[in-house]
């Protein structure tokens, strides 16, 4: 942590210019003014019924995540260059995934170990030989950025699977805008609302070939009670599809169907929201409910798509990360353009040694984990809890990864006692169907916890509103 | 063309907004009631024919025993145990709404959550600081709330077919029972009936339906038995009798048999229970009796449910 923390509203000791109206906003706005702006949010948000559950925490089912109103700014310049490392990532993790259900050129050229693909538990043996539609198994990449300096972007993890929070990008535009409608006639920001029409085009370009006209669409969602429940019946609204769950749906005669009030309806594309695992009793888990029976069948028969295509995980694994900039070159021929964190494998002894000795300084993570459990944070850990966790390491050391302690950006944001500097993060979300699509922006996530770097919703963590201005 | 299940969602909010609707007034009529010279049996049977009506004695009796006024406004009202509550019903409604948000419109949704949200604040004041009619009313304005943004801005589809359907069933059964409290309260005494007090009771009954003054307006005169028994179970002017509510039933099942183009063994139900309660007069019920009546048309009225369940929300008909 030694290296100095960049503050995303100053060069130097001026403001830049891309926050200048923002600036000028804040200092003109009365406390008493921002705490009734804050209140109306909140009561927007719970209205339009944004909520969020945390898993096995209990308490409130109707939680929201904490809405902070100062937005966060990239210029177009900015923008661009992420766009242009975003997508080149997106592909290279696309073309990853043919191959490894293919041919396994990369692993044969030693490029990336075979055990860290074949022995993965994301890896699906159930579509060996099988390319899905377009040849995207990743329709949705949500690829988490973090920026250490000016010019200094990193990318923390991908997500192949269903990466969610979408629903937020846009809601938080959406709230921004009714709410200081004058911020958005003073400058020019790139309009978000294009993603569901987006996504819609994206799903419907990977229809399977079978498919005659307008293809059917459905969001499979795990039900109402699943944390993310809003988003999924949110999407569903915003391109006018069916949002399902698994006991609405069936196999027969080849081909999967939704049971509506006029009889079968033949559905053609599954946007689904539920794990690989639970998609189909009679392929994974036996005991799953969520899932539709024979779907599986159907799918590497080309009856219906499935977005993201079962098997997708095994690109966004933390252990398979390190390797991306490999696999950007190895199929793309170019050099990345966002790199990645360094990374060390506990898996290698070598690395596992050194993270030991340096695990005050480190942060290590589950090899498959998400949302920011199971987790350390060194510099913010007592030694108990440094001890506690080397234990762990030495007994698993296959499960985890470590990273340095980055000195993440921050932003001011709104507190208590006024505006302060706030770590942050970035989830752009990459749409690749016949094209490659992203829309300019994403979800901006803040630790409102002073000097906390860890911004997950279940932990505390906040999110913004994310402008990119046009030129 | 629905989900199944969106249609049973759909179908479920307006059964559970009708049902709030009706024990908030059902808590109405026993609360006046209360405050009369009992009939005969002492203030707990007045109360008792009220819980009974709601179909939630039982319920009642096994968690609390004696009928004692306070423990049965918590029970109508806020209590979650009782799945025919105030609370129980917008909670599920509203839980049905937020399942099938992508078919409702956003005001429709905003109505339905905004309900929830300002009930559960009620919830948490102390129960001593609220006024019994006043919770009723606020039952009723959000109520007629949420038709009216069904009204103004739903799709006329097959989902809001199946929302108003929801409606009109829940509706008729429910004037069936209000009025089977009657029976339970009124004594057969010859020289009881048509005395003060029991006209008295069918005043209360029809402003706990809102109803008094549309009474007036149609009749005129003295308010008696037969009048009354003419205006909630035959009047088709009146928005809440037996007739309207199944005739309502029938037309959406109707509307839906037409989209759909298939006709189902579910408005076959509905239409028999039509024709058959158009062709009764007062005294016809009255020879019969009140209560049997009410209890066939109450039978009845689950059938047609049973029928709508197969016909469309069990995703089985082919």
């Amino acid at each position: 942590m030694a290296e100095e923390i960049f503050n995303e509203m100053y060069d130097g000791g001026t403001v830049r210019d891309i926050y200048a109206s923002l600036e000028d906003w804040t200092t003109a706005m009365p406390g008493d003014l921002r705490q009734m702006k804050q209140a109306e949010a909140e009561a927007l948000f719970r209205r339009i019924g944004i909520t969020f559950a945390v898993y096995g925490e209990g308490g409130d089912p109707d939680r929201l995540i904490p809405f902070d109103m100062f937005p966060r700014v990239f210029s177009q310049d900015e923008w661009r260059r992420l766009e242009r490392g975003i997508k080149q990532r997106a592909r290279a993790l696309n073309a990853f995934l043919v191959d490894v259900y293919g041919r396994g050129e990369i692993v044969r050229a030693g490029r990336v170990p075979g055990h860290l693909v074949y022995r993965n538990e994301a890896y699906e043996k159930a579509v060996v030989g099988f390319v899905p539609p377009k040849g995207v198994f990743s329709h949705i990449v949500g690829i988490d950025i973090v920026r250490t300096g000016p010019t200094d972007f990193l990318v923390l993890e991908d997500n192949c699977r269903t990466p969610s929070g979408v629903s937020y990008m846009l809601e938080n535009r959406e709230i921004m805008m009714r709410m200081f409608p004058e911020l958005f006639r003073n400058a020019r920001i790139e309009p978000v609302d294009a993603y569901p029409t987006l996504l819609r085009r994206t799903l419907a370009s990977v229809a399977p070939e079978r498919c005659e006209g307008e293809p059917t669409i459905a969001i499979l969602t795990p039900g109402h009670f699943n944390s993310a429940y809003y988003e999924h019946s949110f999407l569903a609204d915003q391109m006018g599809v069916e949002l399902v769950e698994g006991p609405d749906l069936f196999v027969e005669a080849g081909r999967l169907w939704m049971r509506t009030t006029e009889g079968p309806k033949r559905l053609d594309v599954l946007y689904r929201r539920i794990d690989d695992g639970f998609l189909d009793p009679l392929c994974f888990r036996p005991d799953s409910m969520l899932g539709v029976a024979g779907v599986m069948d159907v799918y590497r028969s080309g009856g219906v798509t499935i977005a993201s295509a079962p098997g997708a995980g095994v690109a966004d694994d933390k252990a398979v990360y390190t390797y991306v900039p490999e696999m950007i070159r190895f199929y793309l021929g170019e050099e990345p353009i966002l790199q990645n964190v360094p990374t060390w494998q506990c898996a290698r002894p070598d690395d596992l040694g050194y993270v030991l000795d340096n695990l005050g300084e480190l942060v290590v993570k589950e090899v498959h984990g998400s949302g920011g459990y199971g987790m350390l944070v060194g510099p913010k850990s007592t030694a108990e809890q440094i001890a506690s966790f080397a234990d762990l390491l030495r007994a698993h050391p296959e499960n985890y990864i470590a990273q340095p302690t980055l000195a993440l950006s921050t932003c001011p944001s709104f507190v208590a006692e006024g505006v302060a500097p706030r770590h942050v993060d970035l989830r752009p979300y990459c749409l690749v169907g016949d094209k490659i699509e992203l829309v300019p922006g994403g979800l901006t996530r803040v630790a409102l916890r002073e000097g906390s770097l860890v911004v997950n919703s279940s932990q505390g963590g906040g999110v913004k509103d994310t402008w990119v201005l046009a030129e | 063309m629905l989900l199944s299940r969106t249609a049973n969602n759909l179908y479920w909010i307006g059964r559970y907004m009708e049902r709030a609707e009706m024990t908030a007034r059902l808590l109405e009529v026993g609360s006046r009631i209360a405050l009369l010279p009992s009939a005969g049996h002492g203030y707990r049977n007045d109360w008792e024919s009220i819980l009974r009506a709601s179909g939630t004695a039982e319920g009642f009796a096994r968690k609390y025993g004696d009928p004692v006024q306070r423990n049965i406004e918590s029970y109508l009202f806020f209590d979650r145990d009782n799945p025919s509550s105030v609370i129980s019903c917008f909670e599920r409604a509203r839980e049905n709404g937020r399942i099938v948000r992508t078919a409702l419109t956003s005001q429709v949704w905003d109505a339905l959550n905004s309900a929830f949200q300002e009930l559960r604040a009620l919830e948490r004041q102390p129960r001593s600081t609220l006024e019994l009619s006043e919770i009723n009313e606020w039952t009723m304005r959000q109520t007629a709330l949420l038709r009216g943004a069904i009204d103004a801005t739903q799709l006329r589809g097959d989902g809001y077919d199946f929302l108003m359907l929801g409606y009109s069933l829940e509706r008729g059964d429910n004037t069936a029972r209000l009025l089977d409290v009657k029976y339970y309260v009124l004594l057969p005494k010859a020289d009881y009936v048509g005395s003060g007090l029991d006209s008295y009771q069918w005043l209360l009954l029809l402003r706990a339906l809102s109803a008094h003054r549309a009474f007036h307006w149609a009749y005129g005169g003295e308010i008696t038995a037969a009048k009354v028994a003419d205006f909630l179970i035959l009047n088709r002017r009146c928005p809440r009798s037996l007739l309207t509510s199944v005739t309502l039933s029938a037309d959406w099942l109707g509307r839906l048999a037409g989209t759909y183009g298939r006709r189902t063994p579910a408005q076959d139900a509905a239409d028999a229970l039509r024709d058959e309660v158009a062709g009764h007069s007062v005294e016809d019920i009255f020879d019969e009796g009140l209560h049997e009546f009410l209890s066939r048309f109450i039978v009845a009225t689950g059938e047609i449910a049973a029928q709508v369940h197969d016909c469309y929300l069990s995703g089985e008909a082919r």
